[in-house]
Formats: structure tokens, sequence, C-alpha cells
């Protein structure tokens, strides 16, 4: 009786312990080489919808001292919980990179991302990178300001839209310029934003919105500057979100 | 061993005393369970957590006086909600806990609606009235629905507001995929109000394609549309060679020509890669073809089909008639008739001809075609499904060819198949279903299309939104999307404006495309004698912008025709053209209007009326607004640009009548000037 009992017992114990490494056990990757620092190649700031994946994918690079790529080195990918990596660990490709789709996690704010790789010592190498996760507030802001603002604000022009920003006598100011726009309080924004550029001394070149945005909206545009600009904003929420 | 039990039972229970003692501590302790459950409960502990959270907030007297303990709930009857989320989750509605990095303590992030009105799960999903936290977020035995992804949270906004929102782009991309990717070909989706998801997609006839193309591109293109190009609509269907073959060698079998869509013209297709660039870059192709560049890029409108190997499938005979006209081919399309000469119909074909891939139709061998493998070809295409989006002659339409998804976002967990090593949920599910369609059991026909994560996850948001909640909830919740408008022009005009395809840029009272201005106003907007100027040579208003108004070619029967009728129909109650008149402002009033111009409401910013001076280039260009323009549509523009053309990124300044009187007396005056003399002479 007591030994069948055991004997069960050992036996669930046992699969117990199979079902749980095999769930934990993913396909291990053996580099093949290791690098001495590893440097981001893209995908760095970008903005995403809270959950979503990033339009970009990250993309790392490991190098030799000599600043060589490395190929077959191990990259992995580590962030708060809630930010999901695919993959989550690579070995470098033949131009010594890792590509890997990053999808932030619910809560709006910065998200700290975290690519390492190994040493010739077996010395942990890393790299932070940051990517900016947009809540509601924040992603219809930005729609607004793709329609209304960031043809004068963004001095960078596209294909599809040629920015106006060389063009003005007094240049506007960039949404991401943190250093000066995180100086002025939520209602001086909502002020120049809702009455023009001379309600706060400005240039009259930035016109009136407040007959053309509703009130939502115009919170919606602060909520959105004070989540991309850099240095962070301290009403962004808090800096590096936890989830 | 019973000798034991036999002993132990004794000192228990061995006399009446005894029995009675026992029985009641075990009793008391039985008693005792339920207030120890309550007191040890895991919102107790959430609450106890937030008491000491805030202790050190400088809000901390705030805070706790709107703090209740106990088990909270938002109870609407309407919605089916009882959530208790609140009961943990303790700090939503506090607007200065913003920066609380501890969960489940943060405020609720803006959005458009008061929690207390709609509680919790009825956007997040899983179970309100669960009080602990396993079963609120997590599917249980009792519960399936767990809570919702963040990334998934749009489709809940998706449950009563069925057209597209400003902030939610994720789940209007999904519903834009969803229409124009072909899943409604399939699939039905019916939608609470009792309207169905239609398709924006336009696949193309295939009755007479043996007129267009061979089979050997037929071929190649079943084995892997992509390969053909990168922005293809059509999925892969994953058919052996066979298969591939005898739908190919139907398809050819089956087509009926066309009188008039092959033509041999007095020119031969040129060979000038320069005429044809330019040619092609004159009439603004680009605007709705895409081409991809040496670099793998695809430049390009999405409006009409990738033309970067068009040299590779179509048949040159067919190429010319095509764009001679193409409404002999396809009489519905939206590719405008242009008109051109026969030279200039030579010059196109030839440079579009050139597009071609060597390696696309290399390995593509095909012997004649057999009586069998065009009946196996047939029952292919049958089987497959093709004429759910094609037109096929001989082959019906089927009906419910796929399942119908409009409660897909419901769908019992139960009744679902999972690929191993998913996850059990519905979410998973569905973006799996789309990513690896034939993954899941063999047999299945639903093709491989090749969407990013970022495209299957916006497809999953959207087929969330079609659940049993959007069809419970109260129809007063309903936000129906502005209605579809199948406005036609009438007359010779109209059809005129559908030769000339203007509907695929422009839209007029409500229908067509978005690439070019509205023109629902456009008889009221601008004079006469320049509508009949930009119809015979298109010029540009705005210079930043690289989609512009093609040159048709018109007669000038044609120009005549359709500037009296736009200029008789297409005028707004609000703006009386004749109200104001074009010249004689008083100098006074001009130049009173240009300091506004430059000062108080510095227009020079976004707009041009002094090349010399003003560079703004958002607006356009006003040099000759004044030969443009009608002084009454200024002066309304002036008082709100949005009440004349929503969606106007011009902001209303709401000008006094004053101000907006020079303004339109400054504008008005505006007339090309010297330089427009000077051009003419």
């Amino acid at each position: 009786m007591n030994r069948l009992a055991s004997g069960i017992t050992l036996l669930s114990a046992a699969l117990l312990a199979a079902s749980c490494s095999r769930k934990s056990d993913s396909v291990a990757l053996k580099p093949t080489a290791f690098g001495a620092a590893i440097v981001e190649s893209s995908g760095g700031k970008q903005f995403g919808q809270t959950g979503t994946s990033l339009p970009q994918p990250v993309v790392v690079q490991v190098n030799d001292p000599q600043g060589g790529a490395v190929t077959g080195a191990l990259v992995e990918f580590a962030a708060a919980p809630g930010v999901t990596f695919d993959p989550a660990s690579a070995l470098t490709d033949s131009s010594g990179q890792v590509s890997t789709n990053v999808a932030l996690g619910g809560m709006a704010g910065r998200y700290q991302i975290t690519a390492s790789t190994l040493d010739k010592a077996r010395k942990k190498v890393e790299l932070k990178i940051e990517e900016i996760a947009l809540g509601y507030q924040q992603t219809l802001g930005r729609r607004l300001n793709e329609q209304y603002c960031d043809r004068c604000h963004n001095a960078e022009s596209t294909a599809e839209r040629v920015s106006n920003y060389d063009n003005l006598e007094v240049k506007p100011h960039p949404f991401t310029e943190g250093d000066t726009l995180n100086k002025l309080s939520d209602a001086d924004l909502t002020a120049i934003i809702t009455y023009g550029g001379p309600a706060l001394n400005k240039s009259a070149l930035m016109p009136a919105w407040g007959n053309t945005l509703k009130k939502a909206d115009v919170q919606a545009l602060i909520a959105y500057i004070r989540a991309v600009s850099d240095p962070p904003s301290r009403s962004a929420g808090p800096v590096y979100a936890k989830n | 061993m019973k000798e034991k039990l036999r002993s132990l039972w004794q000192k228990l229970f061995g006399d009446s005393m005894r029995a009675f003692g026992v029985v009641s501590l075990v009793f008391l302790a039985s008693m005792a369970i339920a207030p120890a459950k309550n007191f040890f409960s895991e919102w107790r502990h959430y609450q106890h957590g937030y008491l000491s959270m805030i202790r050190n907030r400088s809000e901390a007297n705030t805070l706790r006086r709107h703090f209740q303990g106990g088990i909270q709930q938002i109870w609407l009857p309407d919605l089916g909600v009882v959530d208790r989320c609140t009961s943990c989750h303790v700090g939503l509605k506090e607007p200065t806990l913003t920066d609380v990095a501890q969960q489940p303590y943060r405020k609720h992030p803006v959005i458009p609606h008061n929690l207390d009105q709609f509680g919790c799960t009825v956007c997040h999903r899983g179970q309100g009235a669960a009080t602990t936290v396993a079963e609120a977020h997590s599917s249980t035995l009792a519960w399936e629905q767990p809570i919702l992804p963040a990334k998934f949270v749009e489709s809940s906004c998706g449950q009563c507001h069925r057209g597209s929102l400003p902030g939610t782009p994720q789940l209007n991309l999904g519903r834009n995929l969803l229409s124009r990717s072909g899943c409604v070909h399939c699939h039905a989706v019916k939608l609470p109000d009792g309207s169905t998801v239609k398709a924006t997609d336009d696949p193309p006839s295939l009755s007479h394609i043996g007129d267009k193309t061979t089979r050997q591109w037929i071929y190649a293109w079943l084995k892997d549309p992509q390969a053909y190009a990168v922005t293809a609509t059509m999925p892969n269907f994953k058919l052996s060679d066979a298969d591939a073959r005898d739908i190919s060698a139907f398809l050819i079998a089956n087509s009926a020509p066309v009188a008039g869509d092959s033509v041999t013209l007095s020119a031969k297709p040129s060979n000038d890669p320069t005429a044809g660039a330019s040619l092609y870059g004159e009439s603004f192709c680009a605007s709705c073809h895409a081409v991809q560049n040496a670099a793998g890029n695809v430049v390009g409108g999405d409006v009409g089909p990738e033309l970067t190997r068009i040299g590779s499938k179509v048949k040159p005979e067919w190429l010319q008639a095509w764009v001679r006209n193409p409404r002999v081919y396809d009489p519905p399309t939206g590719m405008p008739h242009y008109r051109f000469n026969d030279a200039q119909v030579a010059t196109l074909t030839g440079f579009l001809l050139a597009k071609t891939d060597s390696d696309l139709l290399a390995n593509v061998h095909l012997d004649a075609a057999t009586p069998e493998q065009i009946a196996h070809g047939k029952r292919l295409v049958s089987d497959y499904g093709c004429a759910s989006c094609h037109e096929i002659a001989g082959i019906k339409k089927p009906e419910n060819f796929a399942p119908e998804l409009s409660r897909i976002g419901s769908k019992p967990i139960t009744q679902l198949i999972f690929l191993q090593g998913m996850q059990h949920t519905l979410p998973d599910y569905i973006a799996g279903k789309i990513k690896q369609p034939r993954a899941f059991a063999p047999g299945l026909k639903m093709p491989q299309y090749t969407f990013t994560p970022a495209q299957i996850d916006a497809l999953t948001t959207a087929l969330l939104s079609l659940n049993d909640r959007s069809y419970s909830l109260p129809p007063s919740l309903a936000v129906s999307a502005p209605p579809e408008s199948d406005y036609q022009p009438a007359g010779k005009a109209g059809k005129l404006m559908t030769d000339l395809a203007c509907f695929s840029c422009h839209r007029i009272n409500g229908h067509g495309g978005d690439m070019a201005p509205d023109l629902t106003w456009e008889g009221s907007s601008v004079q006469r004698e320049w509508l009949v100027q930009f119809f015979r040579n298109p010029g540009t208003l705005r210079p930043a912008l690289i989609r512009r108004m093609p040159k048709f070619n018109l007669t000038d029967g044609e120009i005549n025709e359709l500037t009296d009728y736009i200029m008789t129909v297409y005028q707004s109650p609000s703006v009386d053209r004749d109200s104001m008149p074009v010249s004689g402002y008083a100098q006074g009033q001009i130049e009173l209007g240009k300091q506004l111009y430059y000062g108080k409401y510095s227009c020079q910013g976004c707009h041009i009326v002094d090349t010399k001076t003003d560079k703004g280039y958002i607006g356009p260009t006003l040099t000759h607004v004044g030969s443009r323009l009608t002084a009454a549509w200024i002066y309304q523009w002036m008082k709100n640009p949005e009440a004349l053309r929503p969606g106007t990124i011009e902001p209303n300044r709401a000008m006094s009548d004053e101000d907006a009187r020079a303004l339109t007396a400054f504008l008005i005056s505006q007339k090309g000037g010297g330089q427009q003399e000077a051009a003419k002479k």
C-alpha cells in the first residue's frame, strides 16, 4: 500500500518535473562566437501604442574589439514584464546583427530594453535602448499632431509630407525638444495652442487653434508632447514603466 | 492499525460528554473559517497595501477621504455589468495617482468615457464579479473570458463605434484590412445594425483574362503572387505544380475575348525610356500605381496595382488598348480614360513593357492543356472558391463559402482547436489562424496571407470587436459609421466624370476617394474661367504636393460640359457666389487686409502671395487666388473653413466680419499681377 502510494507520488513528481522542464527549456542557443561590444543599429526611440508591436524591429549589432561585426554571438533581450520580444534571443547573422520585433507593455510611458551578449571572458555586455508607449490620449494627440502640427514643428521631410519648418521666419519648437517644452506648464501650452503664439508673447505664425480643436483634443496634444519630449517630461508618468 | 484507531475513537467519543466537547470544538473552528477567509482575502490585502502606499504621499488626506473600504462594485444592469474590479484597483479615479508604478493602484489612463458609466469588463473583459486576481483576470472553469491583452483593447471601442475613431488607429487599420484584403469575400460579417461589411478591394474579372495575359504568367502568379508584386493582395493558395497547371489551363480555356481590347497602333511601342518616364510622370500614374525601386522600396500609390514587373505580365496589344481606353476591357475600372493619342499610347506602353523580370517566367514550361486538365482546373476553381472574389464566366459565386465571422469575438474556447504550444485564448487563436491558416488541420482551404505582425494584431482587434456584447448593448449606445454614399452625377457630365474616374481621387457628396480635394461645393468656390483653364492645363496649387491632377487631354466640348455641370450643381447653400464682386475694393480695405495677412493672422506661414518674400507652402499658393476663387467663398472661408470643407487643416480664426472682409479684399486683388501678363506675352 505504502509502496504503491510512494510510487505514484514519485511518478507524478517525475511527470511534473518533466512537464515543467519542457516548458522552461525552450531551444537553448549556443553562441559560436563572442564579441566585445553591442551597439544599436536601428529601432530605438520608437513610438508605439501600448501593448502593440513597434512599427520597426529593434536591430542591434555585436562587434569585436576592433569594431568588426561578430557572427554567431548570442544576443538576449530583456525588459520589464509585459514587454515581449520575437525572438527574445538569437545568434547574430553574417553581418553581426540580430533583429527582434518588440511589443511594449500595457502602460503608457517609457520602456527600457536591455540587449546583452557575452564577451570572451563570458562577462555580460549590455546595451540599453529606450522605446515609448503611447496610451489612448497620446495616440489621439499623435494623430492630431500629424494632421495639424507636424508640418511646421517637425523639420524633417518625407516623400509624402514636405516640412514647412525651413520656410518659417521664427522657428517652431520640435515636440521632442524637452529642454524648452518641459519648462512650459500644461496651462501655458493650452494657452498657446488655444489662443496662438501671441498669448505667450510669441510669434503670430503660430495660429490659434481654439476654434478648431476641442478641449479634449488640446489635452491629447499636450499628453503627446509630454510623452515624446527628450529629456523626458516628469508629467509623462513614470519614466521606465514597470509593466 | 485497527487497534490504534479504536483507542483513538474511544478517547474522542468514548462518552457523551467527550463527544459533545469534541463536536463543539470542531463546530466552533468551522464557524471561524468564513471570517478568517474574509480577513485574509486578496482584496483586503490590496486595500491595506493601498493605504500604506498613500500614507507617504503629500495628498494623503484627500486620498484617504476618497477611500472606501470593503468590496466595491459598479452595477450597470443595462450593460450586464457587475464589476468589482475597483475593490482592488482602488486608485482608478484618483487624478494624482498617474505616477504610481505599483499596480493595482495607478489611475486609469485618460479615455473619453466615465468608468461609472461603463464599468471595466465592457472594455477589458475578464470576470467582473470575481474578487480574486486569478478569477477576475484569468480563464477559469466557470468563466471563459480572461482579461483582454492591452494590444487588443481597441476592439472594445468597436463594440459600439462602428465608424473609424481618431484615437483607435489599430481598430481602424484592422477594419480597413478586413475590407480591403478580401476577407469578407468568403467570410460574411454582419453587424448588429443589420448591415454587412463590404469588400473594398476590386478583384479583377477572370472571364476575359486570356486577352490580357498568358497562361505562363497565370501559373507563376498562382504559385506565388508576391513574387510578381510584393504588394499583391492575392494570398498564396500553396498550390501544387499540377494544380496551378490545371487552373491556368481552365482559366485560359474559359476566357472569352472582348471586342476591341487589343489594338494595333499606327506607332510601334516606343523604346524611348526618357519620353516614357516623363509621360508616366506627367500623367501622375504614380499617384495610384507603385513601382519597387532598386533598393526594394515600393514607391507610389496603392489605388491601382503595382507595376514593377508589368512587362512580364501583359500582352502588348492588350496594354495598348488598356492605356488608350481602359473602359473597353473593364467598364467600372477606377482607372481614368486619359484620351492619349497614338504616339502617347506607344510611348507609355513601351515604357511599361520594359518593366520585366526575366526570373519570373524562366522556369515555367507548360505543355498544351488536355481536356482532363481543364476539367480538373474547373473543379479546383470551385473547390478553392476562386469565384468568391473573382468573376469567372460559368462559375457561380459560392454562398457562405467560409464560416461567418459576425460573432467571432465571442467564440467559446471549447469550440476551438489550438495548435501545439499555443496559448489557449481567443486572441491567440484568431491571430494564429491569420498567421498560418493551413497549420490547423490538413485539407484547410484558407490561403496564406503576407500580413506583418502589426497587421495581424490589427485584424485580430477588428475581429474581436465582432462579439455578443456588441449585439446585447443598448442600441442607444451604438455610434453608427457615416452612411456610405453611392452618389452618381447625372447626365452627360456624369458619364464624363465616370469615364475620367474623378471619384477615384475626389469626393463629392460623400462618395469617392480622399487623394484630392472634396468637390462638393466646387461651383461656389471657383471662378468659371479658372476652371476651364485648369481642365485645359492643370497647374499646381500646392508646390509641396507630389500628387496632382493629371492632364486628360479633354476637348473644348468636354471641358464646357464639365464646367457647366460643376458650376451649376456643386453649389453650397451657404455661399452666394454673386453676393460679392471679384474686383473694385477700396485701396484702404485692401491695405488693411494686407496688414492682417502679414500681422495678426500671419497667413504667410502657410501661404504665398508674394513669391519674393513669402515661403510657406502648406496651403495652396495664393498669387493668383483673385482669379481662381470667388470673393464670397473667400469671405465664408475666412469666417469658418471647417463649415465649407470638413477636415480642412486651415484653422478657424473666428474672424470679425470686418477682418474677413478686409482679407477678402486683399486676397481677391491677387490676380497674378505682372508675372501673368508677362507670361501671356
